[in-house]
């Protein structure tokens, strides 16, 4: 298998203005994020000539991309558009790479955008949760998206002693880190008390252990790294990719508290030639706490089952010893539905650029980027270097 | 029959629908292997362990284990709002599939991972009845 490994660099990144925005619907929020994208890369719209969106739920297309594209009047030789978000945006980046390295294309951009906060009715929001699950073998039973993670958690606390309090330090550090964020959604600092103290959603998840509702948009441009120099922003290089994908419905899964994580982190380590220890941050997944706590150890930063001790202490915290959601993550920073793993991206951007200012990991390399989609479903794990290694 | 309009009912498939007659006569019949004997659910076309292509349907024990739980503070629609707060709980059946279903007669605070639970039918019209848990006695 040839190895995507310095072949493609990320040369323009941006996101909108992100949380409630209710003056902007989803598709000016897309078009919006791939602007702003274009504009960090130095590149006019003409020199993109391939394009991959995700469908909006506010403003949902049959052909979403080409939508995307006839709006903004380019027309690409290479063009997607995805119905869901998570890993798949990741999965999407996998693609764009492969097809840059094999000279399908030459820039990418892809951009996402939706608007849950404000573009949504309450009965679209209520249809929408309650789609989530298998017609006849789940749904029926009323569970609602954060149930289905609590399964998860649930599962943890039983095997491994994890407790509620170390799910709710994972909320307060990526609240700390949104707090020095002046973009993100909800930045007053909160204490391990006010996770347990918040209201209980579905055990032993708490309100404050759930992601946020919101409105925005986020796009990347994607260049070979030969062509990388052109452009007007420093190139971030992708070291590694690597996919897992275990289950549809987590009635299905595998394994509760094992997800296809460490699947996917393990090639995306082989590919880049790195492991846990050279990682100087990382952006994972943050729907609900115990996601995270699961990923962390998945991806080897900690043994299985001891993602509860890790989280603890300010460890990921910044000044820790692996920072994770420097932007506030979607718990904290933004979290407007399937665009919601761009922003983890352009973090990591932000931070291998060293332009992340107050939330700057001090000569930050190397970041893994972690997205999952589902209930712990489809998983795909990225590698990004300041330099091609 | 208590009233369920408003719930979300399933709907049987050409694939499913001896399961759901299953239910209807309120037994639990799930699939199982002709050649390597391994038992599955959801009902699919192909044996998920073996490949054979074709699977006979059992009725089994309908005993099983809590493997998972959650207790739904807020309903997902109005439907639901009576049963407030339900667990919704994955459960190992003795045969080994895994199921997602609710733990009823039981207060949701007695519920715990490892419960042993068993079979129980709800009807909520008169084609669709719907396996639910208690615990055993």
């Amino acid at each position: 298998m040839n190895s995507l490994n310095g072949k493609v660099a990320i040369v323009g990144a941006a996101d909108t203005e992100v949380g409630v925005v209710p003056h902007m619907g989803a598709t000016q929020l897309c078009v919006d994020a791939a602007l702003r994208a274009l504009d960090d890369a130095g590149i006019n719209k003409e020199q993109v000539d391939g394009l991959i969106t995700c469908n909006s739920m506010a403003e949902p297309y049959m052909y979403h991309a080409e939508a995307i594209a006839e709006y903004m009047q380019i027309f690409p030789r290479y063009c997607l558009g995805v119905g869901t978000g998570g890993g798949t945006t990741f999965s999407v980046l996998h693609h764009a790479a492969s097809a840059i390295a094999t000279g399908v294309c030459d820039t990418v951009l892809i951009t996402m955008a939706d608007s849950l906060h404000s573009g949504l009715s309450k009965e679209q929001a209520m249809a929408m949760q309650a789609s989530t699950g298998h017609q006849q073998f789940e749904i029926p039973y009323g569970p609602t998206v954060p149930a289905f993670y609590a399964l998860a958690g649930q599962a943890h606390m039983a095997e491994y002693g994890t407790t509620p309090e170390q799910f709710a330090a994972i909320a307060v550090a990526c609240r700390k880190h949104a707090n020095l964020n002046p973009a993100a959604q909800k930045r007053e600092i909160i204490t391990v008390e006010d996770v347990l103290n918040s209201r209980m959603i579905a055990d032993p998840l708490h309100l404050l252990d759930c992601s946020l509702i919101s409105d925005g948009g986020s796009a990347v441009v994607l260049t070979s790294a030969e062509r990388a120099a052109d452009f007007k922003s420093p190139p971030v290089y992708l070291l590694g990719v690597g996919e897992g994908h275990s289950h549809e419905h987590i009635s299905q899964a595998r394994n509760l508290t094992t997800s296809a994580a460490a699947e996917s982190g393990q090639r995306a380590y082989d590919m880049a030639g790195v492991g846990p220890s050279d990682i100087d941050v990382a952006q994972i997944y943050d729907c609900f706490t115990p996601t995270v706590l699961i990923e962390l150890e998945d991806l080897g930063f900690c043994e299985k089952g001891e993602g509860g001790a890790f989280v603890e202490n300010g460890n990921v915290e910044l000044g820790g010893s692996l920072p994770v959601n420097t932007h506030g993550g979607l718990l904290s920073h933004c979290h407007p539905g399937n665009p919601g793993s761009m922003f983890a991206l352009t973090e990591a951007v932000a931070q291998l650029r060293h332009q992340a200012g107050g939330r700057q990991v001090k000569d930050a390399n190397i970041s893994l980027v972690h997205g999952q989609g589902g209930i712990l479903s489809s998983h795909t794990t990225l590698i990004l270097g300041r330099d091609k290694h | 029959m208590a009233d369920h309009s408003g719930k979300n009912f399933p709907t049987p498939t050409k694939e499913t629908a001896p399961y759901w007659e299953g239910c209807r006569n309120h037994q639990l019949v799930i699939q199982q292997c002709p050649k390597c004997e391994y038992y599955q659910f959801y009902p699919r076309m192909m044996c998920t362990h073996c490949s054979h292509g074709y699977m006979d349907w059992v009725t089994v024990s309908g005993n099983g284990r809590v493997i998972s739980f959650t207790v739904i503070r807020r309903p997902i629609s109005p439907a639901y709002k009576a049963e407030a707060p339900y667990v919704v709980a994955l459960i190992k059946l003795d045969e080994g599939p895994t199921m997602m279903s609710n733990i009823v007669e039981c207060e949701p605070e007695k519920v715990f991972i490892g419960m042993k639970v068993n079979v129980v039918f709800e009807d909520w019209s008169e084609d669709i009845s719907i396996p639910k848990f208690v615990p055993q006695k």
